[in-house]
């Protein structure tokens, strides 16, 4: 038998050797791509940044022909429309999630939870397209004069609808972003240990009061985090929002008036955009968009991380 | 393998200590393992005696954060010496697990042969993993079927595969992790018989919590334990009969007598 | 405290008014569902998915150069993302520590919450400005950039899943990581990369935004990606905006055929889940 001495053979730890560096190489190139993201939109919105510097964020006027460029009627209207989805989602996307974490019968909570989740699945432009032919005309003849009927009186109701607007934007957007806000949220709700809800029934409370006055509290902060989350995606999404938000760059107070986002703005100018400037100031909107969707998507993981962790710690 | 010439490999470990991280889990292990023979690292869980074993043919060190201190040799060469390639010394050590662990995507056949050099072929790898079958009593139950899942066998076939496995490399020392443990008695007691089939052939060291299989099976034992967070320590080791008729140490009397463990 | 009685009935008004939300959610979805297959199916015929756009205002034409534009460009997309995307993955179960994994776990997360169209400016400006040239491969570029968080993710919890006793079985028959990673975790751990991989095309294969400026559309056949392309979802969108009657009936047609291919890639992902479960044990 030939001598089996230990340090013979070096092959095989050249083999490893080679496999790890490869593999570091791989997340890398990952890292260098999101370097890449935020340094290519940086120097693309540069001369924007020189010409108007901040007031960037508050100037009023969008004038491709005078080559003024200003922000704020596009963050009113992007946040206006993600506001009305938000507020849409999260009541039918946290009830949902209550009813599929806890009460829902198996048999019903599996495909109602994989139909939600498919809806997830449908592609943007999908949504802007039933938006714009299904949605708008069924807001200018039937909701909107409804809800002028009886709320006229609000100035967020008062003028003329063109089906197009601030509202059915976040009509749309709401429904995008529910199956978010159900899955979160009901993951969320579900870690919440079993220990807890038995505790507080044995007390006596009842299965909806045990929900609501205990797992859900205890839950707070993920599902906050779920929102946020969901909002990160209402606040950036483009091609469902140009369709059916009627791409007027103005501020107005009436949900029903067409307005324009920091997205749907960069989808229908940029190939369009004559001079630097104007090219320079959509990638400032896109970096904005950047720099917003960081900040809340980090805000929401921390958030949601804080209540997984916590019921870890509880066990 | 079988009929080659028993090859005596001397194991010991000098100092030894072992770290995750910053803890440490065994201190001062100075241990030699009889060449040929079967030596029983017993203990309370919690003792090290896992870890110990694990050092040996430096799976220990698979762990993050997991390190070593103090010498492990191997013939005398240190096996955690700068210049050792820990894959040969794991051909040179085999290790069982306390759970059988086949691997699930391949065949029973392949399953055995997995640890051979992709050089080795055809005829002379059939014959190898034959023979690795046969020497755990596994040839005749699965000869019809080398080809399917392992995940069909019992859990007893399971862990003979695995140890078929492990022979098939053709090791000098065989560690096993509480081989039985997790097996039904009858499987329990045909791979305890297994085992002391192997003893004269290989170099073996089983860590077992079960006291009667120490006595059963082993020739010499190794009897560990740890203080309140501290680490494990070798508190005896002699001659299986000694330990257990004739213990130096209270605290291995107590162990052995069911006082606490 | 409130009688017993008046609290049941809280309980069964709350109760009713969650399975009320959850039903609403999924109505909408069936509903929308319906719109598209029935004004859809009305536009869906071999003429729309065999032949080329006719020029505009003109009836009739189909969509083929948009689907074949989409896989094209779908696929080199994948061809970038699935190396990166799984190794790195890979790399995070296998050897990360500390400091370095939190950080490229946390970047995954926060890239996969990125607008699309914050990903299809980086593309213009990487591959489409420089060269002053649209490109379907530009496209491929910020698709695959799309993709990346989902791979990375799902990798590394393919290979995490795995029992570490298997890879350690490996280790200790004196295998190197490489060939235990490679011959025995990771086809263990393969159908779940798959399915992961399956999940990201569906992401990637109905995107509209990035394409706008990338892609940018064709009226023509094109193979070579490094021209402008015709795509499936931007078609749909150009038609869905245009005044043209028929151009918008087409819409719902490429509509139709987005959603049927997203939704089988979801469910063929959802197999291949259920069979990874039967391997171990």
């Amino acid at each position: 038998m030939a001598a089996r001495r230990l340090g013979a053979q070096t092959g095989s730890k050249i083999v490893d050797r080679l496999f790890v560096a490869v593999l570091f190489a791989a997340a890398i190139v990952f890292l260098a791509i999101i370097a890449g993201l935020a340094i290519e939109l940086t120097r693309g919105s540069l001369l924007s940044l020189k010409t108007f510097g901040f007031r960037f964020l508050w100037t009023s006027e969008w004038n491709p022909i005078t080559n003024i460029f200003g922000a704020l009627p596009l963050i009113y209207g992007t946040i206006i429309s993600s506001l009305i989805a938000i507020v849409l989602a999260g009541v039918f996307g946290i009830f949902a999630a209550i009813f599929l974490a806890d009460f829902a019968p198996r048999a019903l909570a599996r495909p109602l939870s994989f139909i939600i989740e498919l809806l997830a699945a449908v592609p943007s432009v999908v949504f802007g397209l039933w938006g714009l032919f299904v949605l708008a005309p069924a807001m200018r003849t039937v909701i909107d004069p409804a809800l002028q009927k009886v709320f006229g009186f609000l100035p967020i109701f008062s003028g003329p609808s063109y089906g197009v607007g601030l509202l059915t934007a976040g009509v749309v957007l709401a429904l995008m972003i529910v199956p978010t806000v159900t899955a979160f949220s009901r993951d969320v709700i579900a870690t919440i240990p079993v220990d807890q809800r038995e505790a507080s029934m044995s007390l006596g409370a009842t299965r909806w009061e045990t929900m609501m006055k205990v797992v859900v509290p205890a839950a707070r902060a993920g599902i906050f985090g779920a929102v946020i989350l969901a909002l990160g995606r209402a606040l950036g999404e483009t091609i469902a929002t140009t369709m059916v938000i009627g791409n007027r760059p103005e501020i107005a107070v009436s949900l029903f008036a067409p307005s324009y986002t920091l997205a749907s703005v960069i989808a229908n100018e940029f190939t369009e955009a004559t001079t630097d400037v104007y090219l320079s100031s959509l990638v400032e909107l896109g970096l904005l968009l950047l720099i917003v969707s960081i900040i809340v998507n980090g805000a929401a993981r921390m958030l949601m991380w804080s209540v997984f962790r916590g019921a870890r710690s509880a066990r | 393998m079988i009929e080659a010439a028993a090859r005596q490999a001397s194991l010991e470990t000098r100092e030894l200590n072992a770290y995750y991280g910053e803890h440490c889990a065994i201190a001062d292990v100075t241990l030699e393992f009889r060449p040929l023979a079967i030596t029983a690292l017993i203990g309370p869980s919690g003792c090290g005696k896992t870890t110990l074993l694990r050092t040996l043919n430096r799976i220990h060190e698979v762990i993050p954060y997991a390190r070593v201190t103090g010498q492990v040799l191997l013939d005398g060469e240190d096996v955690y010496d700068q210049g050792v390639d820990p894959t040969a010394l794991r051909r040179r050590i085999g290790m069982v697990f306390q759970r059988p662990n086949p691997f699930p995507t391949l065949s029973i056949a392949e399953n055995v042969a997995a640890g051979l050099s992709r050089q080795m072929r055809g005829a002379r790898r059939r014959e190898i993993v034959e023979r690795a079958l046969r020497a755990v009593g596994l040839l005749d139950e699965v000869a019809d079927r080398l080809r399917s899942s392992p995940l069909m066998l019992s859990g007893g076939q399971q862990q003979r595969l695995c140890i078929a496995r492990a022979l098939a490399v053709d090791p000098e020392v065989l560690l096993m992790d509480e081989p039985t443990s997790s097996l039904d008695p009858i499987s329990a007691a045909n791979v305890e018989e297994l085992i002391t089939q192997l003893s004269g052939r290989y170099t073996i060291v089983i860590v077992t919590h079960n006291m009667q299989q120490a006595a059963r099976v082993s020739d010499v034992t190794a009897f560990m334990l740890a203080d309140e967070d501290g680490p494990g320590r070798v508190v005896e080791s002699n001659e299986t009969t000694q330990i257990f008729f004739h213990p130096r140490d209270q605290r291995t009397e107590d162990y052995i007598s069911g006082r606490f463990g | 405290m409130r009688s017993y009685r008046s609290r049941r009935i809280a309980g069964a008004a709350g109760i009713f008014w969650s399975f009320a939300c959850a039903f609403v959610a999924a109505a909408s979805l069936l509903l929308i569902l319906g719109y598209i297959v029935v004004k859809g199916g009305g536009a869906l015929n071999w003429q729309f998915i065999t032949q080329l756009p006719r020029p505009v205002g003109i009836t009739g034409g189909g969509v083929a150069n948009g689907i074949l534009g989409s896989i094209i460009t779908v696929g080199i997309a994948t061809l970038i993302a699935a190396p990166i995307g799984v190794m790195t993955g890979l790399y995070l179960a296998l050897f990360a520590r500390g400091g370095f994994a939190e950080s490229v776990r946390f970047l995954s997360d926060v890239l996969s919450g990125i607008p699309s169209i914050a990903i299809g400016l980086f593309a213009y400006s990487l591959l489409v400005q420089p060269f002053k040239h649209f490109s379907a491969l530009s496209a491929s570029f910020a698709f695959a950039v799309l993709m990346l968080p989902l791979l990375i993710r799902t990798s590394e919890e393919a290979v995490r899943s795995v029992p570490r006793t298997i890879l350690e079985g490996a280790l200790a028959l004196g295998m190197t990581t490489f060939r235990s990673t490679l011959r025995i975790v990771l086809p263990v751990a393969w159908p779940s990369i798959m399915t992961g991989l399956l999940l990201s095309i569906a992401r990637v294969a109905g995107e509209t935004a990035p394409l706008l400026f990338t892609a940018f559309g064709s009226q023509f056949w094109e193979l070579n990606p490094t021209n402008p392309m015709a795509e499936l979802a931007l078609q749909v969108f150009t038609y869905a905006i245009s005044p043209y009657r028929d151009w918008q009936s087409q819409a719902w047609g490429g509509a139709l055929l987005l959603v049927m291919a997203v939704f089988a890639l979801n469910i063929l992902a959802r197999l291949l889940l259920k069979s990874r479960v039967s391997v171990l044990r």
